[in-house]
């Protein structure tokens, strides 16, 4: 019978099966950050446990760090605190930590296939539920909880129940002006954010395909937005050129046996799903949250839905996100004033965004009353874009250049939302407060629709300035 | 730590607490801003902190529903971030079990690994069990595990648990790092077998 990426990685990975039913599976890369990872390493010391494979868990600093002054000790004493706590850590178990020293640092989930970490046919473990993003080169990559995090480190496995398998296909060209950010928030309005709950995604289709690494990871990251704890893309081509001559992957001739065992991990042809969705590429338009969920979201040219036209049990939740937000049912998105621009976060905080947001913020200046910022997702998207002199553009048209770090995605630093102020953000998550304050409120896009927003201080459709 | 410790969870009974609303996220359930320390001491008096500022109606702020235990909401309960801090905050504020209509993955996960049931029950059930607790907030919801169903006054109705979790919950072995360990050497083998961690 025909399997599918998912069979077999599953399988390749499977300890043994547990009393309870569950699969003890083990752990191949292991990455951390200093937000989960303190009370873990407690209950480490606590139980005189070790670090069982050291050698397969790397960690970072992102959440908490600022993006202006990153010399320590950090002003925020919070935060120098977890900082402090993440070196200790690090050195007394013997594992590795990119930190700012290293140039290598930069949000777990771009530094992870930015330096190779993240391969093929690997199953990946974070305390962060955007884990789901290094599925983009075929892997299984979940987020877990600070306690799992304990059992990954003591013990290299978990214990989890194979979820059931949806293959999304995306099919058809997008047009101009519409991106990955757009075909994922599209994925989750139709599926639903409770939808892929109980479920793995595979991407694929013609779109899919065609998409730069990138790209995918973009789609993959939102996974856990639409419920699905993990999805991936099958490795092809792309994903062998993406990884050749990155730091953790090998070179010469065991890159090709590599790359060889790589394309032997993808669904084969014929296997079967438990689901299969479809969507037409060709027939989206940018896309923009409006409420309080990722899967609150219309075309940019659409106005916001009425409540009536929802499911009764849906409908409370839609109300609490019209009061929270602002909007009236029926007002059209597009032209919703802002007042901050963020772009930046695993989602679109790598170098081809900073391209495409650049691209846009050539054409004009940041409207007076907009706060904008562009934070890289590490030190070598910065380095690189700053190379491009892509740091200069948004700096001559208004921008805010920073460090790289999480920054204002989930506002744990200083850069944050003040009482309800509207940000167009290129960031995953429009939960009330998401950005820092109890208040704030969030308009998730793309970040060339970031950009365009930050130009116009309001809601705008990118592709009347791209034209 | 004692030795006498009772780790199953078959069946527990505590007075109830009603959240209503679908896809409460664990940034609702504790802002960001509290996940700056290092232990996971005091996160009991942030749980719903901003939703209890901005609605001094929410039950975490009514007195009636002081100490109660059991929680009741309702779809995709917990979904969004995987911060551990959420079941943390709720455990630490007393609840010992959740019943809901839908639950986030990790959400769920996470609460095996601190021995808090979640369990699923209809969205009829669950309004109706919502509205019972609030005209009679003393009475004491009763949450079988075991026979996978929860019981109010001389109603009962049906809320599942997953085998999987379900049997770790009644045995007592959700306390997963020694159940773990116990595979021994089949967890290098298992690595050895991989073609990354062998060498391609
Ligand atoms: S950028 Fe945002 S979503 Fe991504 S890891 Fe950081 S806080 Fe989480």
């Amino acid at each position: 019978m025909a399997r599918t990426l998912l069979d077999k990685v599953w399988e390749a990975h499977t300890v043994r099966t547990l009393p309870s039913g569950q699969t003890q599976l083990l752990i191949g890369l292991h990455l951390i950050h200093e937000v989960t990872t303190p009370q873990a390493f407690q209950m480490l010391k606590d139980a005189k446990l070790r670090v069982r494979m050291p050698e397969r868990t790397f960690g970072t600093l992102d959440h908490i760090i600022p993006t202006t002054d990153q010399t320590r000790p950090y002003a925020d004493p919070m935060a120098e605190d977890m900082a402090a706590h993440m070196y200790r850590n690090m050195k007394d178990f013997g594992l590795s930590l990119f930190d700012m020293s290293t140039g290598k640092q930069g949000i777990v989930h771009v530094i992870g296939p930015e330096l190779g970490l993240t391969q093929p046919g690997m199953t990946i473990a974070c305390g962060d539920s955007h884990t789901s993003t290094h599925g983009a080169v075929g892997a299984i990559a979940f987020g877990i909880g600070t306690t799992q995090v304990r059992d990954v480190l003591a013990t290299q496995c978990l214990s989890m129940a194979k979820p059931k398998l949806r293959q999304v296909r995306v099919d058809g060209a997008l047009a101009k002006g519409v991106y990955a950010k757009d075909v994922i928030l599209a994925i989750i309005g139709t599926l639903g954010v409770k939808g892929g709950v109980g479920y793995a995604y595979e991407y694929a289709g013609d779109v899919i395909d065609r998409m730069t690494m990138e790209e995918r990871l973009t789609v993959c990251n939102m996974s856990i937005e639409g419920g699905a704890r993990f999805g991936y893309v099958n490795p092809d081509a792309t994903t062998i050129e993406y990884l050749r001559g990155r730091p953790y992957v090998p070179a010469g001739a065991a890159f090709d046996r590599a790359a060889n065992w790589w394309k032997t991990i993808a669904t084969e042809p014929g296997a079967a799903f438990d689901d299969v969705a479809r969507l037409d590429g060709a027939a989206l338009e940018p896309v923009v949250t409006w409420g309080i969920n990722p899967g609150m979201s219309v075309g940019v040219s659409q106005t916001i839905p009425k409540p009536e036209s929802q499911p009764e049990p849906e409908r409370p939740t839609f109300r609490e996100a019209l009061a929270h937000m602002g909007f009236e049912a029926g007002q059209a998105i597009k032209g919703a004033k802002i007042d901050v621009a963020f772009v930046g976060s695993c989602t679109n905080g790598r170098l081809s965004d900073l391209r495409v947001a650049a691209e846009v913020a050539r054409k004009g200046k940041v409207a007076k009353h907009v706060r904008a910022l562009i934070v890289p997702g590490s030190q070598q998207v910065a380095k690189a874009a700053e190379a491009e002199g892509l740091h200069e553009i948004f700096q001559a048209a208004g921008f805010q250049w920073r460090k790289a770090g999480c920054s204002m995605c989930l506002g744990m630093n200083d850069d944050k939302l003040q009482g309800r102020e509207m940000s167009a953000s290129s960031s995953n998550r429009n939960f009330i407060g998401r950005q820092g304050s109890p208040t704030g409120r969030t308009l998730l896009m793309s970040p060339a629709m970031v950009a365009a927003a930050a130009l116009s201080g309001a809601v705008a459709d990118v592709r009347e300035i791209l034209r | 730590m004692t030795l006498t410790t009772d780790f199953k969870r078959r069946q527990i009974s505590g007075r109830g607490i009603p959240v209503t609303g679908n896809d409460i996220d664990t940034d609702r359930i504790i802002p960001a801003r509290f996940l700056k320390a290092v232990t996971f001491e005091g996160m009991g008096e942030h749980a719903f902190e901003d939703a209890k500022k901005q609605n001094p109606e929410h039950p975490f702020a009514q007195a009636v529903y002081q100490g109660a235990s059991v929680l009741v909401v309702g779809q995709n309960f917990g979904c969004g971030s995987s911060r551990e801090h959420a079941p943390q905050a709720l455990m630490r504020w007393g609840i010992r079990a959740i019943v809901g209509g839908s639950f986030g993955e990790i959400f769920f996960g996470n609460c095996v690994m601190l021995g808090i049931p979640c369990l699923v029950a209809t969205q009829a059930d669950l309004e109706w069990l919502q509205k019972a607790i609030g005209r009679s907030p003393q009475e004491p919801v009763v949450v079988d595990v075991d026979k996978q169903e929860a019981r109010f006054g001389d109603r009962v109705i049906k809320a599942t648990v997953p085998d999987g979790p379900r049997n770790q919950l009644v045995a007592g072995t959700w306390d997963s790092t020694a159940v773990l360990l116990e595979a021994g050497a089949a967890i290098e083998a298992t690595a050895k077998k991989l073609p990354y961690v062998s060498g391609y």
